[in-house]
């Protein structure tokens, strides 16, 4: 499968990433040699077979309810480019989550 | 009785599904210990998992696991032995890890229902689709800067049950009727405190409109109600708006609203459908949650008497209307207090002293029941009073008023004041005839025929005995000497 502009322009704006022009046929040549080889993943006949979480045998671990961590307001900030009063501080966002 | 609309071109149905957002009530977040507390100084409740720091794990709160599953159960529904966290991708400041852990394809609980009851007195059944465990985000502020946002991560990894209803609510009295239900199932459960006013309950509504019995039509998403009252004139405006574009020829789009309460308006929040595209994969840092039936079964033995349960048992046991059960069990507290009442005494009259007399007042101040200053047992003693004619039903509105006022008991009230009921047939006997004496012409016109004056008579000998005479014994002899 090759992937056309649109749809590369399409996987950088879901991503964030922003792509110049002119790399964008490259960036697609690209993707589409990653796609073509996971694709040959569907050679394998998985009809009637389970999937496969992990290959060790081993179950979820789940913790108690306790509280056993927070309170490192500093650290959390730490990398923040810009706080105040203990928040982050971002350029204004309206109306557009998720 | 579904409700329609009418509209120029004949009438309307409304189809109603709604998500509800509920904070699951636990110690610590869904994938880190930090605390859940509301309230605390901004980003203080943030572990580096939440963070999204790279190279952190989630690792899953066991006690919130136990809590959906109870929700589930709660819910009437199916719980599902093996479930799935997936990644649902997006990016939005106030979710650090550019992803939102959640259940999509494999979510923890299915299908299952609850009764609404409605204004009308009537019950109405609602499906239950799926509940799933998922994390809350962070919260941002935007009034706070002109050209900035604030950000505090404390929600952010809080766990969030999102319980998804069929599209089986036809108006906004059963959307009303839904969340109120849902809420008082999660109460009762302690499972989500409801508190809608700081979040910890949202509703987002799927509202489209259709010709009654005809295909469905495009829905609308509307976010940001926080109320019940704001889900009802939410929809009354959605519905209108969506009914106009169709009229006028127009389509719906599917899209995203945002209620606006200031505005009383909803209006488009996003517009490109790409949004909505996020990528759902199982998140390789979470095997699959197994739930044993066992385990499930062991929850199962925690569950309290559900609302509905109560309900019924309530109209079985105390003979009561559904209206009159519905209010009862609205909260915990208020039924058991119904239940002090009614144990002691007769179970309808005690129904409607806790719900008119009592609840009407508390009411009317703005007081909780846990704050009355009539107790479970005062209550008791008045409705005792009341049954056994030592008082009347109207005196008994008055001892109710001084006993608000005093928190003194109604048998001390009642000894203070003299209110004692007169059934001393002798002692009535002598006013009554001294009633008739006064009023010759009354007498003539009641033996003419103008029956309607015997309330008169009744009126008069109670107005000499200050409403002390047993009313039962006044009838009887008023009967007799008139007859």
């Amino acid at each position: 499968m090759s992937l056309d502009e649109q749809t590369v322009r399409k996987v950088a704006r879901l991503a964030n990433i922003e792509i110049q022009d002119d790399d964008v046929d490259r960036i697609g040549t690209q993707l589409s040699g990653i796609l073509q080889w996971v694709e040959q993943l569907g050679e394998v006949d998985t009809d009637n077979v389970e999937p496969l979480a992990n290959v060790v045998n081993i179950d979820l671990h789940l913790r108690e309810d306790e509280v056993t961590d927070g309170d490192c307001a500093d650290k959390v900030l730490a990398n923040a480019p810009e706080e105040t009063q203990g928040f982050f501080v971002v350029p204004k966002v309206v109306e557009q989550e998720g | 009785m579904a409700k329609l609309i009418q509209g120029e071109t004949g009438e309307w149905e409304i189809v109603i599904g709604m998500e509800v957002h509920a904070q699951v009530i636990a110690k610590s977040k869904l994938f880190s210990g930090a605390s859940t507390q509301f309230g605390a100084e901004p980003n203080s409740q943030v572990s580096l998992v939440d963070a999204a720091m790279p190279g952190m794990l989630p690792v899953l709160n066991e006690y919130v696991v136990e809590q959906a599953v109870r929700t589930g159960l709660g819910l009437n529904s199916k719980i599902n032995n093996v479930s799935v966290f997936e990644r649902k991708n997006y990016f939005y400041p106030d979710l650090p890890q550019g992803y939102q852990i959640s259940q999509y394809e494999h979510p923890i609980v299915g299908e299952g229902v609850i009764e609404i009851d409605l204004p009308d007195g009537t019950v109405k059944e609602i499906g239950i689709t799926r509940l799933h465990l998922e994390q809350d985000a962070g919260k941002s502020m935007h009034d706070q800067h002109p050209t900035k946002s604030f950000v505090d991560l404390n929600r952010s990894g809080c766990a969030l049950m999102e319980i998804v209803s069929e599209p089986d609510i036809r108006g906004p009295e059963e959307a009303a009727a839904y969340l109120s239900k849902l809420r008082m199932i999660l109460r009762y459960l302690g499972t989500c405190d409801g508190n809608m006013e700081e979040g910890s309950m949202r509703a987002d509504v799927n509202i489209s409109v259709r010709k009654p019995g005809g295909p469905l039509g495009t829905r609308a998403e509307i976010k940001n109600v926080n109320s019940v009252k704001a889900v009802q004139q939410a929809i009354d405006y959605e519905v209108q708006r969506q009914i106009e574009i169709i009229e006028d020829g127009g389509e719906v789009d599917q899209e995203t609203r945002l209620w606006d309460p200031n505005k009383g308006e909803t209006r488009s929040m996003r517009s490109k459908e790409e949004a909505h595209d996020y990528r759902y994969f199982p998140d390789p840092d979470l095997l699959p949650l197994h739930v044993s039936n066992d385990q499930i079964e062991n929850i199962r033995t925690t569950l309290p008497e559900l609302p509905d349960q109560k309900k019924h048992r309530f109209m079985d046991d105390y003979g009561l209307s559904l209206y009159d059960a519905s209010v009862l069990i609205a909260e915990q507290q208020r039924a058991e207090f119904y239940e002090d009442v009614a144990n002691d005494n007769d179970a309808k009259l005690a129904a409607n002293w806790v719900i008119n007399e009592l609840l009407g007042i508390l009411n009317k101040n703005e007081t909780k029941l846990s704050d009355s200053p009539i107790t479970a047992e005062k209550l008791s003693g008045l409705i005792k009073l009341i049954s056994d004619d030592t008082i009347s039903g109207k005196i008994a509105k008055d001892v109710f008023a001084d006993m608000y006022e005093t928190g003194k008991a109604a048998a001390d009230i009642v000894e203070e004041k003299g209110l004692k009921q007169v059934t001393d047939t002798g002692a009535i006997e002598a006013i009554v005839d001294e009633v008739i004496a006064e009023n010759p012409d009354n007498v003539g016109a009641y033996k003419g025929g103008k029956d309607k004056l015997f309330g008169f008579f009744v009126g008069q000998v109670m107005k000499k005995t200050q409403g002390k005479a047993n009313p039962a014994v006044v009838n009887e002899l008023l009967k007799k000497k008139l007859g």
